[in-house]
């Protein structure tokens, strides 16, 4: 035993329950916890099955718990849930915006309200099964955010929002090893969930189906409007701004004689603006509500490496601080759909420098 | 006790279940290993079993002032609830469609009215005053010529108030309705006599009385008219078709004879060690309230509110400690919601929040109490260190 308390976030998964049991291992007194997050207004709207915080996660973490003889409680996170992600979520798209639920939750439930609990308990750390590395660099006095061991899987994207203060009470430990090393840790210790897929959607949003959720969830009016072109001109009708996504070429619903995509939404006039292949690329972009975590502060410019969305490649770019707080960012070749709302995530290697939200 | 990480356990959760008497186990012990006959068979084993379960019932039956052909022993106290409660409804829809109960029922009564509704009944549910009390008044005036059935608890198993049974029974009995109690929190806590309360239903479970889980019992008023719960064989005069739980029932059977004969010597203490933490925790610590009346409560029933703190971590700290408390209902997945109790005794949500249910049992001593009186008193002075809403009041006042 170290001493020290950690209250792990569980799902039933094999990430999460191996991470319980490495800390278990390195000597923590673990405390294992699953976040409920879902609305009991009858069965539509819990969580989907496999989320990491659904009813199944439930039964599933309980079981590892008792596996790993930890005590293990279900914390009622609801409000904070439905306040800053769930309404957020909406929002953003009612403002024709692209939002990413995930680091929502990152942020405010599981690195806020969690925290704040398990620091109110008395207990020192979280830990999380996310794939991702936290480091103290002594050089730079600062906490480090790192990419998983393997690329492929890493996590950081959704956890740029991570403050030093966070970061210095959080425990990651499955970063450091493969998928693969990690199913095994799982079957040498006997978890049963060693074959428990992967969940990557949604967790409160239904076949991933997130306008029906929208339309089933808000009292805001839904009201179709015009495709305009690049220079204005009416193309057609669509259904209403929260059905378009930057980016998107399927689902438009008109046949205009080429490929159009989505390149904007204009939700002043209720317009989505539709162009060419090229229209849809662009070499810059805005990012405002930024955090950074090997630096304190972005100085002058900087060259990086930026993602601009969970499953995007990283590209070469320079990012630049701006008079408002805000960040330019500047890429050597265009992008393709850069998307308001999405978060743009900047990195030195494998280290997260830190990332803000998509403006335009 | 102790847990299985050997840990002390200090058990104030009463209300939740109770430990089981060494004596009920005793009487138990025959049928889960000797004695397996089935009742219903004719040979000597089987009417030795049938023998047990018909002394059982003459016990619940003295216990409650009922005769013994009105007890029908069941699985559970929900499903007694659930029994009296659609059986009412299924065998009376001709007369009738409409219910009254309480706005502070336990869920085994109100989700059985909320699914009654969606079958087309009618459903009143009363308010209750500050202190969860119900009103008889407000049941006479909620009567229609088309009610077939009052339901209301003996006695509320979050806060622990004791509803003017005999006065609602009164009523009930003059208006010619059916009138049923949810009485699991009080068997063995309070006097019972289902005549002179004019009780028609009244159900309850074994376990809540230091007998074992996974069996109840319904009372039924001679001549009430209600629908089977279960078909199939004759077992409970054909009204709840199983092969009985034999053990349960003679459990439940001993366990009866126990509470009701050591009554109130068992009150007496429990009250004792009630108002000793009511006293101390009002004294010790600030901003803090008792829910429920002061005396028409249960006798080992505590019930408070802290405020600036969530009763969830709470719960959780005292865990730690050993201490097993609860702070009223918990959901399916374990976590804790705002109680529709304290939300109906007219507490805002974030006080209802931050509630702590202490229920006390024959096997805690005051040197356990002397334990919670230290522990407890930390834990909520921590807690509010910690609260953001405690900060902004101490500026608040500050400022002043």
């Amino acid at each position: 035993m170290n001493g020290k308390k950690v209250m792990v976030g569980m799902s039933g998964g094999v990430d999460s329950s191996v991470a319980a049991a490495l800390l278990l291992k390195k000597g923590y007194e673990v405390i294992g916890v699953t976040l409920q997050i879902w609305m009991d207004m009858g069965e539509e709207r819990k969580a989907v099955e496999g989320g990491c915080c659904s009813l199944s996660a439930v039964d599933d973490a309980r079981r590892v718990a008792a596996k790993l003889g930890i005590p293990y409680y279900v914390l009622n996170f609801k409000d904070i849930f439905e306040e800053k992600v769930i309404n957020y979520f909406k929002d953003e798209y009612l403002k024709g915006r692209t939002p990413n639920p995930c680091i929502a939750c990152n942020r405010y439930v599981k690195f806020g309200a969690m925290l704040n609990k398990a620091r109110a308990m008395g207990i020192d750390y979280v830990a999380t099964g996310h794939y991702a590395r936290i480091e103290y660099c002594e050089e730079r006095g600062r906490y480090l955010l790192r990419k998983s061991a393997t690329d492929r899987k890493d996590q950081t994207y959704a956890l740029y929002n991570l403050t030093q203060e966070q970061m210095a009470r959080t425990l990651m430990p499955v970063g450091d090893y493969t998928k693969e090393q990690i199913r095994e840790i799982a079957r040498e210790i006997g978890l049963t969930v060693a074959t428990k897929p992967d969940s990557q959607e949604i967790c409160f949003v239904e076949d991933n189906d997130y306008a029906k959720f929208i339309t089933e969830n808000t009292d805001a009016p839904i009201v179709p409007g015009d495709f305009v072109d690049t220079k204005g001109n009416v193309l057609g009708r669509h259904k209403g701004i929260i059905f378009y996504t930057v980016g998107q070429r399927k689902g438009l619903g008109i046949a205009l004689g080429k490929p159009m995509y989505v390149v904007a939404i204009d939700v002043r006039n209720n317009r989505v603006v539709l162009g060419d292949g090229e229209e849809v690329y662009s070499d810059n972009l805005i990012a405002n509500d930024v955090n950074f975590i090997s630096i304190d502060k972005l100085e002058g410019e900087m060259r990086v490496k930026a993602k601009i969305r969970y499953n995007a490649k990283e590209a070469d770019a320079v990012i630049s601080p701006m008079d408002n707080g805000m960040v330019k960012v500047v890429f050597d070749s265009p992008q393709r759909a850069i998307t308001p709302g999405q978060s743009v995530v900047f990195y030195d290697g494998d280290i997260v420098v830190g990332g803000g939200v998509i403006v335009k | 006790m102790t847990n299985g990480l050997q840990q002390r356990i200090y058990y104030f959760d009463h209300a939740a279940t109770t430990p089981m008497r060494e004596e009920v186990l005793e009487e138990m012990l025959p049928y889960l290993k000797g004695k397996f006959g089935n009742p219903s068979s004719i040979y000597s084993i089987g009417r030795e079993s049938k023998k047990a379960i018909e002394e059982a019932r003459d016990k619940v039956a003295a216990a409650l002032g009922a005769q013994s052909r009105e007890i029908f022993f069941t699985g559970s106290g929900t499903e007694a609830d659930n029994w009296a409660v659609k059986g009412i409804a299924y065998a009376n829809r001709n007369k009738g469609k409409h219910i009254i109960t309480s706005s502070i029922e336990h869920h085994a009564i109100l989700h059985t009215c909320k699914y009654l509704e969606s079958e087309g009944f009618e459903v009143t549910y009363l308010p209750v005053d500050q202190n969860g009390l119900v009103s008889p008044e407000a049941v006479r005036e909620a009567i229609r010529p088309d009610t077939i059935l009052i339901t209301i608890m003996f006695a509320n198993n979050e806060i622990g108030t004791i509803q003017p049974i005999a006065e609602i029974g009164k009523i009930a009995r003059e208006k010619g309705v059916y009138f049923h109690t949810d009485a699991v929190q009080a068997v063995g806590n309070v006097h019972i006599n289902v005549e002179d309360m004019n009780i028609d239903l009244l159900s309850f479970s074994a376990h809540k009385f230091y007998g074992p889980k996974g069996v109840g019992a319904l009372y039924i008023r001679k001549g009430v008219k209600i629908v089977s719960f279960l078909h199939g064989g004759a077992q409970e005069r054909a009204r709840r078709a199983s092969t009985e739980n034999v053990a349960g029932i003679v459990g439940l059977g001993k366990a009866i004879e126990l509470a009701t004969a050591n009554i109130d010597e068992h009150n007496k203490k429990l009250i004792e060690l009630r108002d000793r933490v009511i006293d101390e925790v009002l004294q010790k610590i600030p901003f803090v309230r008792l829910n429920g009346d002061r005396y028409k409560r249960l006798p080992g029933n505590a019930n408070f509110s802290f405020e600036f703190i969530e009763g969830e971590s709470l719960l959780l700290m005292l865990d730690m400690k050993g201490i097993a408390a609860s702070s009223g209902s918990a959901c399916t997945s374990g976590s804790l919601d705002p109680s529709h109790v304290l939300l109906a005794i007219g507490l805002p949500h974030e006080i209802a929040h931050g509630s702590l249910r202490l229920t006390f049992g024959i096997d805690n001593t005051h040197e356990e109490i002397d334990y919670l009186m230290e522990v407890l008193p930390q834990i909520v002075g921590r807690l509010r260190e910690m609260s953001p809403l405690y900060e902004a009041y101490e500026r608040g006042n500050k400022n002043v």
